[in-house]
């Protein structure tokens, strides 16, 4: 048992710290640390400054242009990116179909588009959720139907994230309606630019546009464009449910989003005293920073034991938990920290260029969106109620 | 970065585990808590034999761990056992006393302590101190070479059956200053020392101690006078590193019955396990176990740190413990039922003891009020 870093994991460490340091635009970084809205432009950028370094694929094999780290580096290189204010890189074709790609697709689907995932030719968007398949995803109902060499697909999804950018989305669709409902699914990859593919935009809560429902009327798609076998779609999702397992707790966002409160109560005042002096607020910042640091373990135990897959799907799940509620316990006491301040919200405000004189607090702008904002996290990638029934599946057997 | 443990630790934790399955009982236990002294010096005497006092004491002391996760280990299991004998009193507490403050010929006493022939009480809570570890107002006045001591001192934890007892004393300074403060070791047999044994509510031994008038001698001192509070807070971190290790498997055991209850208890005609009501508690309770293994883990790594990360990662294991052996023993007694709350079943003594470690040496609101203010003077 030790919890200090090896020598090899320190030197990794600083060897990302420099890159960071050489790499990382400035300008980006300050607008990733004072909460400012991303363009799509930002994000090209920075997946380009990572493809160049040869570390965009953090968890693919070397053999397709991956970096090879193992787990723990994994965890430390985003320790850092996030500290240093590094956009998070989209993860959909990144992180989501590379894998499947990887495991399942054919030689030909590799060759094809792992390389336009590393060089940026491909924006890729996630086509799961549908108006009437939520957390209950094996019900979606968006059909494909074989006619020669293509599928004819109708039908539609929802909360496609940053899919007014994407030209690709990788689908769950219905191929066959016989047997259990899992056993009817395949997954598509389709261009957007077919014909009958129509994107609009789901403004959110706070006012943002991040996601879009995405229609497909008559979208004709090459049968080559099937990974894997048809009708075997649901098992190649759910592999990255249970294999994915760095980054799920969104440590070093969290340790980052705590930094930042520390920093706000630190500078409002109450009575003419630091917020952060408050017995009762000091309190509540203490439970959330011992909780973090515990859950900071948990996510390393984890990482660190290739021995325990089997565990590793409720401790994925319990990762998911902890990390979203930590997250969301954090943007609540932020918000709480402004006071009467977390009320005035001036969308443009967030607009890089942006150069009125801030109302209130010049940290204050994107606090209260950014909570109603992450309002999601708990209720996205598996809700928190399907991780807690992972849970007790996996460890009762119930 | 490595969270597996060394061979060594994995045999005594095997060890300890079959020890405890082959000779202690639940009913075993019970009856020997209900005794006099509230442990059996026959069991005590065996443990001895095994080596597991000894692995709490370094090699300098004539034992062989003492380290972080040599307490976590062991005290994990006999977590699982509900064992009651002093390990946290003589092996922890007044073991770490000596070996900080004493002389050679006072450390001398520690062979015996890791032979299991003479334990060691530490007598330093008081009664309006609650949890405040440098709240003394027994006072030691100089007296020709010695002291006289008086005071009250309170839940002595074992020192109704203690040989000995370090007792400590306020020789100069306000009541709350850590400055000031004395610890001295003397037989339970000092003229002058009153001592009140009861049972506590999870199946542990305890005393109140009234000092009238005792007169010590120069050589009862340990340390230098007044210089105590450093070696009391570093006795009490490794106590709480044992405690919240204790509370893991205390918390598995409780977590493991409940499982297995859920699983088989049918109920309008299935498995109560089977209602999701139950199943998302239950996930909450596992997930959380995790946290609180996570946060001792934390904590027994950070033990040899210097003394603000040590005393954060302590306090932060005892919050967790804390808080989550509550949700534990309240959720695994209510998804059982009636059931729980008889003496017979058993849980119920694994969740007394539960609920109870949040009482020895700090609860939730009193290391989360330390935490912060040790994170002030980090900064």
């Amino acid at each position: 048992m030790d919890l200090n870093y090896s020598e090899e994991e320190l030197a990794f460490r600083d060897e990302v710290r420099a890159f960071l340091s050489a790499e990382l635009p400035s300008a980006l970084a300050e607008k990733v640390k004072t909460g400012k809205r991303l363009v799509k432009e930002d994000m090209e950028s920075w997946h380009a400054i990572m493809n160049k370094r040869g570390w965009l694929a953090e968890s693919w094999p070397v053999e397709y242009g991956g970096t090879g780290w193992n787990a723990v580096q994994q965890q430390i290189f985003d320790d850092e990116s996030c500290a240093a204010g590094a956009p998070r890189t989209v993860p959909f074709g990144l992180k989501m179909l590379a894998p499947v790609l990887i495991k399942y697709g054919s030689e030909e689907q590799k060759r094809t588009y792992l390389p336009r995932i590393l060089d940026g030719s491909d924006w890729w968007c996630q086509g799961y959720s549908e108006p009437g398949a939520g957390s209950d995803l094996a019900s979606l109902k968006t059909k494909a139907v074989r006619d020669g060499d293509h599928y004819v697909v109708n039908g539609q999804k929802t909360w496609t994230t940053l899919g007014q950018y994407a030209n690709m989305i990788f689908c769950l669709v219905r191929t066959s309606n016989e047997g259990k409902r899992q056993e009817g699914i395949s997954f598509l990859l389709i261009d957007m630019k077919t014909p009958g593919i129509t994107v609009r935009p789901i403004v959110l809560l706070e006012g943002s546009r991040e996601v879009n429902e995405v229609f497909f009327d008559d979208v004709r798609v090459p049968v080559e464009n099937l990974v894997g076998e048809e009708n075997k779609g649901w098992t190649y999702a759910k592999y990255l449910l249970t294999h994915e397992r760095t980054n799920i707790a969104n440590v070093g966002a969290n340790k980052v989003s705590l930094a930042h409160l520390k920093y706000i109560a630190e500078n409002q005042k109450i009575r003419g005293r630091p917020l952060i002096e408050d017995p009762i607020f000091a309190a509540r910042l203490a439970q959330i920073e011992m909780d973090l640091d515990a859950m900071s373990t948990t996510n390393l135990r984890l990482l660190s034991s290739p021995d325990s897959v089997a565990n590793a799907g409720p401790m994925s799940s319990m990762l998911k938990i902890k990390g979203t509620e930590i997250r969301q316990a954090l943007n609540d006491l932020t918000r709480r920290a402004l006071g009467p301040y977390a009320m005035p919200f001036v969308s443009e405000a967030l607009e890089t260029g942006y150069n009125e004189e801030p109302i209130g607090p010049d940290y204050a702008a994107p606090v209260s969106q950014e909570y109603f904002n992450n309002r999601k996290i708990t209720i996205y990638g598996g809700s928190n109620e399907i991780q807690r029934s992972i849970i007790t599946k996996m460890m009762m057997g119930l | 970065m490595d969270f597996k443990h060394t061979e060594d630790r994995i045999m005594l934790k095997d060890m300890v585990a079959r020890f405890i399955a082959d000779n202690y009982g639940l009913e075993e236990r019970n009856t020997v808590a209900a005794s006099a002294e509230g442990f059996s010096r026959d069991v005590w005497a065996q443990f001895a034999e095994l080596g597991l006092i000894g692995a709490l004491f370094s090699e300098e002391d004539g034992g062989f761990g003492g380290a972080g996760f040599d307490i976590a280990i062991l005290f994990e299991e006999l977590g699982r056992g509900l064992v009651v004998e002093p390990f946290v009193a003589s092996g922890i507490l007044g073991g770490t006393m000596l070996s900080r403050l004493g002389n050679d010929s006072q450390k001398a006493l520690i062979a015996d302590i890791i032979a299991g022939t003479h334990t060691v009480a530490l007598a330093h809570g008081e009664p309006t101190s609650h949890y405040d570890l440098s709240h003394v107002e027994t006072s030691a006045v100089p007296d020709g070479e010695g002291w006289i001591v008086n005071g009250s001192k309170a839940v002595v934890l074992n020192g109704d059956s203690a040989d000995s007892l370090i007792v400590t004393a306020r020789v100069s300074g306000n009541t709350w200053d850590e400055d000031g403060l004395s610890a001295f070791l003397l037989p339970a047999t000092t003229e002058g020392l009153e001592i009140r044994g009861y049972p506590t509510i999870d199946g542990l031994h305890a005393c109140e101690v009234s000092l009238n008038n005792v007169r010590l001698g120069a050589e009862t001192l340990l340390g230098d006078s007044g210089k105590a509070y450093p070696a009391i807070e570093m006795a009490t971190a490794r106590a709480n590193v044992a405690l919240t290790s204790e509370a893991i498997g205390l918390m598995e055991v409780c977590r493991d019955m409940t499982i297995e209850y859920l699983q088989t208890r049918k109920q309008f005609g299935v498995a109560i396990g089977k209602f999701q009501a139950l199943q998302h508690r239950m996930a909450t309770v596992l997930t959380e176990i995790e946290q609180a293994r996570s946060a001792v883990i934390n904590a027994a790594g950070r033990l040899d740190l210097d003394r603000v990360e040590r005393e954060k990662a302590v306090s932060s294991a005892k919050v967790l413990a804390g808080r989550i052996g509550r949700l534990v023993a309240e959720e695994a007694i209510q998804m059982h039922g009636g059931i729980a709350m008889t003496w017979e079943y058993g849980l119920a003594h694994f969740a007394k003891r539960l609920v109870m470690i949040d009482h020895q040496f700090g609860d939730v609101d009193y290391h989360t009020a330390r935490y912060v203010s040790l994170s002030r003077q980090a900064a």
